[in-house]
């Protein structure tokens, strides 16, 4: 297999959330009519269906809901990226995220509930665990 | 109100499984029906209605205009493993509605000869639009997303890995006992514990095998029952749930759709979990058994690994056989694998299960009751059965 399975392929709407990425800032949405947040980003609010959704920054905090240290994919670039930490965090703003966990030496290191925090590879938010925090 | 119809599976079969290098799907798909027709004895022409998924632009009209098929009736529902339950629940309802009178469900796949063909990756890629651009970056491969679920149901209840690989452990000593089982040389704790690591905490036989196969079912309408050389098992109640695509919407990964479709199945069908005389549940990994198990009803929540000890999912001496053909984990997974559950089940209540047919405890008579649970994409979809005779 050539080429890469890795990128992201922005639309009009989406453009927004990888731009803020790309100067990194990691963006979530919240509605204004019922003030509940939202990620991965829609055009409106699928809690309410409203479609007073906006942009807001998000504080870049989350907590490990779960990871998988994946050995196997090959799918290119990431059979050169494994081993790997896929992971799905908890933002602090409430929402869930599909993400990477980087920067950790071996799986052995992470617990539930670990504090993390986002960084940037290549303009794609990743998180990683706040130096010296419990569960860390 | 127009009473509705009864409604029975009356023909059931495999196509060739296993490894098959020289067929196409389109071959696999029309070996299993006409085996399944041939099963039940009916004509060709009381088939009024045709369903399938996951093979053509159109889908199911390819595969019917290769079966020679001209349908009144079609269904093409496409939520991954579960499809065949869904759609056999679909099925039922439109027999019982007097919308279509025989209803074919056929599917085949050629998937572990088009890995070795280089016709498609090992892991799969869903593609990059849309919600697909808020994953993919992260390479969250299916057996990734499969190992987090179970990861997280060892954080929230002590399940241990040992557990897990008990579900293994006895889903090949099942198939040791199926003559159509593509692994059958059993296997213990250990050795699915030291296998290769490919997303933890699943080594190798926590995954399903890759093979090829295909399989059908042929439900009719309960008039033309008579009419076929089988008996018939009948469809007693369904359910169906959808939950999530992405892993970052579902709420809680301890808890399988199945959690609504097997309430819902038994409701209508008016039973309990506990007069379930086996099961058949969707195990690509497994965790899926374990996590079901619990959600049906078999057990409480988080006690799915206890439930998975002693041996109690084994065709011999188990206390629910559960996978009695040695299931995914074992036996044959093409892809969508939820069309074998209902074949399995169906041969069971038959008594058609040979060495590995399972006796109700107590007076060692031929099951009576029986569940067929598939899920389907990862935890994404969720149909249950329940059929008896």
């Amino acid at each position: 297999m050539t080429g890469r399975f890795d990128l992201p392929e922005p639309d009009a709407f989406t453009r927004t959330y990888w731009e803020a990425a790309a100067e990194g800032r990691l963006l979530i949405r919240r509605c204004r009519a019922c003030g509940r947040t939202h990620h991965y980003p829609r055009e409106f609010c699928p809690h309410c269906w409203s479609e007073d959704a906006v942009w807001e920054p998000a504080s870049g905090r989350a907590t490990l809901y779960t990871w998988s240290v994946v050995h196997r994919n090959d799918l290119p670039p990431f059979t050169d990226r494994t081993p790997y930490v896929a992971a799905v965090v908890d933002l602090a703003e409430g929402p869930r995220m599909m993400t990477e966990v980087v920067g950790t030496g071996s799986a052995g290191e992470l617990s539930a509930g670990a504090e993390l925090e986002v960084a940037f590879r290549e303009g794609i938010p990743v998180f990683r665990v706040v130096p010296g925090a419990p569960g860390g | 109100m127009v009473a509705r119809r009864k409604v029975a599976v009356v023909g059931v079969a495999l196509s060739d499984c296993g490894r098959v290098d020289d067929a196409t799907p389109y071959a696999l798909h029309a070996q299993a029906a006409r085996r399944a027709l041939a099963d039940s004895g009916l004509d060709r022409s009381l088939v009024d209605g045709f369903a399938s998924a996951g093979l053509g632009t159109l889908a199911p009209v390819e595969v019917a205009e290769y079966l020679g098929l001209r349908p009144t009736w079609v269904d093409s529902t496409s939520v991954g493993g579960a499809t065949w339950e869904v759609m056999a629940a679909h099925a039922a309802d439109a027999i019982a509605a007097g919308h279509a009178r025989v209803v074919l469900l056929a599917y085949g796949s050629t998937a572990r000869a088009d890995v070795r063909a280089g016709r498609r990756t090992g892991t799969l890629s869903f593609g990059t639009r849309g919600p697909l651009q808020f994953e993919v970056p992260y390479g969250h491969t299916l057996i990734a997303k499969y190992a987090m679920a179970a990861r997280r149901h060892m954080i929230e209840y002590g399940t241990t890995i040992e557990q897990l690989a008990e579900v293994a452990v006895q889903a090949r000593a099942n198939a040791a006992l199926n003559p159509e089982a593509m692994f059958r040389t059993p296997v213990t704790v250990d050795e699915v514990l030291v296998g290769p690591m490919i997303a933890d905490p699943f080594t190798k036989l926590h995954c399903c095998v890759r093979s090829d196969g295909g399989a059908a079912v042929l439900l009719a309408a309960e008039e033309y029952v008579r009419d076929c050389r089988t008996s018939p098992v009948w469809v007693l109640g369904s359910g169906e749930h959808v939950s999530h695509a992405a892993m970052s919407e579902w709420p809680d990964f301890t808890v399988s759709p199945a959690a609504v479709s097997g309430r819902l199945a038994f409701e209508r069908a008016g039973v309990r979990p506990d007069e379930m005389d086996f099961a058949e549940i969707y195990d690509a990994f497994t965790y899926m058994t374990l996590v079901t198990l619990e959600d049906l009803g078999f057990c409480g929540k988080g006690e799915g690994g206890a439930f998975a000890e002693k041996g109690r999912l084994r065709v011999e001496g188990g206390e629910l056989p559960v996978n009695t053909d040695g299931g995914g984990l074992s036996a044959q997974h093409p892809g969508m694998r939820g069309l074998f559950l209902l074949v399995e089940a169906v041969r069971q209540l038959r008594g058609e299960g040979g060495e590995r047919q399972v006796r109700r405890r107590g007076d060692g008579s031929l099951p009576r009751l029986g569940v067929a649970s598939g899920t389907g994409g990862w935890f994404c979809s969720s149909g249950t059965v329940v059929l008896g005779v």
